[in-house]
């Protein structure tokens, strides 16, 4: 990530955010908004000692809350660029003004409590959204503690605390207690598949990431035992069937086919009551730690992204491809793509090939002079156009502008955003809306050809 | 209901067979071919793919009390169907053989009885003496004019002989089961 924040020819923009989006493809104006940092990034040199000195603490939401950072903080170690941000929300000068402390300190003088939003409205010849999936608040599933349990956690929570650099230091421990945890349990398909309380689509990562920290439990804690409620393991992949299979007999994890119907405490321990439905009977586990496999679900304001993009998205917010098959990373809209899980849950493998792949289709248009598309789109007859507008409101892809032409208020095509749907040739009142190919001299031809023609005769 | 408690080894009862007869119970996806292929399997309580998903969660007991383990005709079916090459009659008759030892109550009294039986006959002629098998079987079974009508008949016709005919080498025969007296103490 280092090296990508170093070449010339990229910029990142963190810590911003993409307020509006107008024109086509090749022609984006994209308004971003840069929120502030209160810290000049030309100034600083990341050398760390605001944090360090800093007197206010608030929730790691990297950590997703396992451990604490400071208010002025950077959010994760391998974060770009290497430049510190001020949280406004506990920010001892932000909230009772008493405190200066990191700007006293800061030797580049680059601490700024006075930065205001920047607007910037820049050019763009193409968008690639690849805004991610989020995790199901797991917190409905009253079964499973309903947020009251603290050593009930998400796999997310236990992968932080896997990392060497995560809150715990690499230890895999009972959040309540502190203790190193020996008998984990696993529930899959928390949310996912259930149609009731959660999200009817298999969340698809989770059988991989699940088998993963059971291996890697076994490594960090070698007299662990790990047990897995699942519905059905999919292992749909490269290698993964028998990734699976090292997890069990390498990693001697327990799979139990059952969903998990509670989980109560007895003493300073979990006790999770499912079922074994290959032997056809109930089953309780005595456990340290539940991890739930919660669901992927979109982000948090993925639909209205969509409206400013033009987008179609399903019913969940997971963004739409132009064809399930043959456009897999193609919006509709020209000059959108979609990348990762945006568009629905997808592994590391999958997501770096979609990102790939929009990369390039995006390359192969802005490399081109000119663009080269279907010729079947829409055009107006400026003549015949009264200017109503109609056809404004019915297009669904926000092709069409209006223009003047001489001296007169007339609809006109953007043709680069145009597919030919037809819509406007059929809302037009005066006949001055047409798609090329389907005039509607020529489709009257196509109808009354086969009516009025003798049958087997010439025409 | 089966309780993973913390002071149990989950997979000590797989380690145990593995340790008798190399076949080993985890390997098993529960995929069910077994059950699948098995001709007995309507008649019995635990089906095969059952027994093993038992040994895999440490549940000995019922694998040792099921009539699955007696009823098994030993075809070979379910072995040459696994996709995962477990070889399930040998687990099968691994799991008789630790039946034994353990002296649990019996899924299948009366099969168990019948193999002793069978086997004593073999021990002292070197093959079946058929009239004092049938005899003893009855006797311990206790039902002891079962067949009679067909005994006389057979009696008549020369197909049973009322005294054991023992082979030339029994020396070899007693060799035999004096060398596997681990699981035939008797």
């Amino acid at each position: 990530m280092t090296e990508l924040s170093q070449d010339e020819k990229i910029k990142i923009m963190t810590y911003s955010e993409v307020l509006e989006v107008k024109g086509f493809v090749g022609n984006f104006d994209v308004m971003i908004r840069k929120k502030p940092r209160y810290i000049d990034e030309t100034k600083c040199t990341g050398c760390g000692e605001c944090i360090e000195k800093c007197l206010t603490f608030a929730p790691n939401e990297w950590e997703l809350g396992l451990g604490k950072r400071k208010a002025v903080y950077k959010p994760f170690v391998q974060g770009i660029p290497n430049v510190p941000v001020i949280d406004p929300e506990v920010c001892g000068y932000f909230t009772t003004g008493l405190c200066n402390v990191c700007s006293k300190i800061c030797e580049a003088d680059a601490i700024d409590y006075n930065q205001k939003d920047e607007y910037i409205t820049e050019k763009f010849g193409i968008i690639v959204v690849a805004t991610g999936f989020d995790q199901l608040d797991t917190s409905v599933y009253g079964e499973y503690g309903g947020g009251r349990f603290k050593d009930v956690i998400t796999g997310l929570h236990f992968e932080r605390m896997l990392d060497t650099s995560g809150p715990t230091g690499g230890h895999v421990i009972r959040p309540s207690n502190y203790k190193e945890a020996k008998r984990v349990v696993f529930i899959q398909c928390a949310g996912s598949r259930d149609e009731v309380k959660g999200m009817p689509y298999c969340s698809r990562i989770c059988c991989m990431y699940t088998a993963k920290q059971a291996i890697l439990l076994k490594d960090h804690v070698p007299d662990s035992q790990s047990y897995v409620f699942y519905i059905d393991i999919r292992t749909a992949g490269k290698n993964y069937e028998e990734f699976y299979k090292k997890a069990q007999r390498e990693a001697g994890a327990i799979y139990i086919r059952g969903r998990v119907s509670k989980i109560y405490e007895k003493g300073d321990q979990l006790v999770v009551r499912g079922a074994d439905t290959l032997i056809g009977e109930q089953i309780e586990v005595e456990a340290d730690l539940v991890v739930l496999a919660a669901a992927a679900v979109p982000r948090d304001g993925a639909k209205e992204l969509a409206k400013m993009l033009n987008i179609p998205h399903d019913t969940y917010g997971f963004f739409s491809e132009a064809h399930p098959k043959l456009q897999p990373v193609e919006s509709v809209t020209r000059g959108v793509y979609i990348a990762g899980a945006c568009q629905f849950p997808k592994d590391v493998p999958d997501s770096v090939a979609t990102t790939g792949a929009a990369a390039v289709k995006a390359c192969s248009i802005l490399s081109q002079d000119e663009l080269t598309i279907d010729p079947k789109i829409a055009y107006v007859d400026t003549e015949l156009c009264s200017g109503c507008l109609n056809c404004v409101q019915v297009c669904p892809f926000d092709a069409i502008r209006a223009e003047v032409v001489d001296g007169k208020d007339v609809a006109s095509i953007v043709q680069s955003l145009c597919h030919g749907c037809g819509n406007c040739a059929s809302t037009c009142r005066t006949k001055a809306a047409n798609v090329r190919g389907f005039s509607d001299d020529q489709i009257y031809a196509q109808i009354s050809a086969p009516l009025f023609s003798k049958r087997g005769g010439e025409r | 209901m089966k309780v993973l408690s913390r002071q149990e080894d989950i997979h000590q009862f797989k380690d145990e067979i593995l340790a008798l007869c190399d076949e080993d119970a985890s390997r098993c996806v529960q995929c069910g071919k077994c059950t699948a292929s098995c001709p007995i399997a309507p008649e019995m309580d635990l089906k095969p793919s059952q027994v093993l998903r038992h040994i895999q969660i440490n549940s000995s007991k019922p694998v040792l009390q099921c009539s699955t383990i007696w009823l098994c005709a030993s075809c070979e079916t379910c072995s040459s169907r696994c996709p995962e090459g477990i070889e399930i009659a040998t687990l099968m008759d691994t799991l008789r053989k630790v039946a034994i030892e353990e002296g649990l109550a019996m899924g299948q009294k009366q099969i168990v009885a019948f193999d002793e039986i069978f086997l004593d006959s073999i021990k002292r002629y070197g093959r079946v003496h058929e009239l004092g098998l049938v005899m003893r079987y009855n006797m311990a079974s206790r039902q002891p004019l079962k067949d009679a009508h067909l005994g006389l008949l057979m009696l008549g016709k020369g197909k049973l002989s009322l005294f054991a005919h023992g082979i030339r080498d029994r020396a070899t025969i007693r060799e035999i089961f004096r060398k596997s007296r681990r699981f035939f103490g008797k």
